[in-house]
């Protein structure tokens, strides 16, 4: 969602980023930084030690009211009945017909639901919510919250040094903790494949706590570019390349996020064609490419089968700087997506060859607590 | 031997009727990390404007042009195994190919260097 310089938001952070060597560009509607010192520095540190990311340009929604739970269950397909409080799931808000309207992260916050949403979707994310919830449900946008996250090795050695107990958080739980008198909403999780937190904290309160963090030798400010290929690396998909309205969970890979109690009751928005995928597999899916030489082949590349037939496509795709090699995601026929399974790239009217990876290309560094 | 520059960012160093062509400093900051480059082969002929090589970075592809025309003599082997050479020398060991000058008048209006570090300061 690019702009016109004029039109763009600007971040609580922006003069931080900028003071620290940001370079900005238009993104999600906002001015955020691209790198500092170098994508492949940022990303190369991250997976040694501690990444701070700004991505106050996601939308976080607070939800409440009578069986929230199961209101929010008719439009996602994750088992939130079953979500004990202060955990949080991986979801998807889905479309009558099963498409992909965004993917997001929902947890329980007592009382209420807290979900992450992408920032370039979330306008669009709340005008769905409000018109497909039960009126008794409530909708609170929460625009004053910035959102940090601190991932990698080091990550948790650093906040619990300013924030004693987010230690004892493990992979996907969450609470509400406190730094310098200022509450802090932190949940165990991230984008990029390695240990790590993202905290919720107020606008104002916000560089005082990215100072706090970076005065830590373990901690660099991390750019939208590492990110993108921190997450690449991880197998994670990214909303509006890897996943949209003309993807479902199925194809995209992403049955996990279908509790077991869902995918025998249904009752969620798209659930006919999303059993029938469960039951027949999808006509398409999401995969991994390995790829052979160094050149990066990116989204919109051809992926060929070995007549030359068009299969699919390249979602998502680039240098991979921990593998020092290139990688890439896309959608393939569904026969084609075993792993090993030998594909042609086409990009620019050069053919690279490639094969079906399994993912995530990087191993996850989750933090989950023995036996749970 | 005198040194060229281009509005888009590459330099010729011409020696004799031979031109080394490369991008600038500027350009790679720009561009970023490279991970990847591939350069002409000796024997190739060019004309001014035409594609002769590939750089992308972590984030991006980009052509780069012949800015003057001839025949390559020689592309930069090195690149291939080490394109982040032009992350370190743009100017020097990150060259990118050699020609032979088809027409130096081709040089004719292109900046010197201190015509190209004043205009890019303009940027």
């Amino acid at each position: 969602m690019d702009g016109n310089s004029e039109d763009l938001g600007k971040l609580p952070l922006d003069a931080w980023h900028r003071a620290h060597g940001g370079r900005m560009v238009p993104f999600a509607g906002y001015e955020m930084p691209v790198q500092y010192e170098g994508i492949m520095a940022e990303h190369l540190w991250t997976r040694d030690h501690a990444g701070l990311f700004d991505v106050s340009h996601m939308g976080q929604l607070l939800f409440h009211g009578p069986e929230v739970d199961k209101a929010l269950e008719t439009l996602l397909p994750g088992d939130l009945l079953g979500l004990k409080d202060g955990r949080l799931r991986y979801s998807m808000l889905l479309a009558e017909d099963g498409g992909i309207i965004d993917d997001l992260m929902a947890t329980r916050r007592g009382e209420h639901f807290y979900l992450v949403v992408n920032g370039a979707t979330k306008q669009g994310d709340i005008a769905e919510f409000e018109r497909r919830l039960p009126r008794t449900v409530a909708l609170d946008h929460m625009k004053e919250q910035a959102l940090l996250a601190l991932q990698g090795p080091e990550a948790a050695a650093v906040l619990e040094a300013l924030v004693p107990g987010v230690a004892e958080l493990s992979f996907m739980q969450a609470g509400l903790f406190h730094w310098d008198g200022k509450p802090l909403w932190i949940s165990r999780s991230g984008y990029t494949g390695e240990d790590g937190f993202e905290i919720s904290v107020a606008g104002r309160d916000v560089e005082a706590l990215a100072d706090a963090l970076t005065a830590d030798d373990r901690v660099r400010p991390i750019g939208l570019g590492a990110r993108d290929s921190l997450r690449l690396e991880a197998g994670l998909p990214l909303y509006g390349h890897d996943l949209d309205g003309s993807t479902t969970p199925v194809m995209a890979d992403l049955i996990f996020a279908i509790s077991k109690r869902r995918r025998s009751e249904g009752g969620f928005a798209g659930a006919l064609r999303i059993m029938a995928e469960l039951d027949n597999g999808p006509a398409q899916k999401r995969v991994g490419l390995n790829v052979d030489g160094r050149q990066p082949v990116r989204e919109g590349a051809l992926i060929l089968d070995g007549e030359g037939n068009e299969v699919g496509r390249v979602t998502s795709g680039g240098h991979s700087p921990s593998l020092g090699r290139p990688i890439a995601m896309g959608y393939v026929a569904t026969p084609l997506a075993e792993a090993g399974t030998a594909l042609t790239l086409e990009q620019r009217g050069k053919l690279f060859q490639a094969s079906v990876a399994p993912m995530p290309f990087v191993p996850h560094r989750y933090h989950r607590k023995q036996g749970a | 031997m005198s040194l060229y520059f281009t509005k888009e960012h590459e330099w010729i160093r011409v020696d004799g009727d031979v031109a080394t062509v490369g991008i600038s400093n500027h350009a790679q900051e720009a561009l970023g990390d490279i991970v990847f480059a591939e350069v002409p082969e000796a024997g190739k002929s060019l004309s001014k404007g035409d594609d002769a090589a590939v750089v992308e970075s972590v984030k991006a592809a980009s052509d780069v042009y012949a800015p003057v025309g001839g025949e390559v003599v020689e592309g930069n082997a090195a690149l291939a195994d080490d394109p982040s050479l032009i992350n370190r020398d743009p100017e020097g060991e990150g060259w990118f190919f050699k020609l032979k000058l088809a027409d130096a008048g081709e040089l004719d209006g292109l900046m010197d260097e201190a015509a190209y570090r004043e205009w890019i300061e303009t940027l």
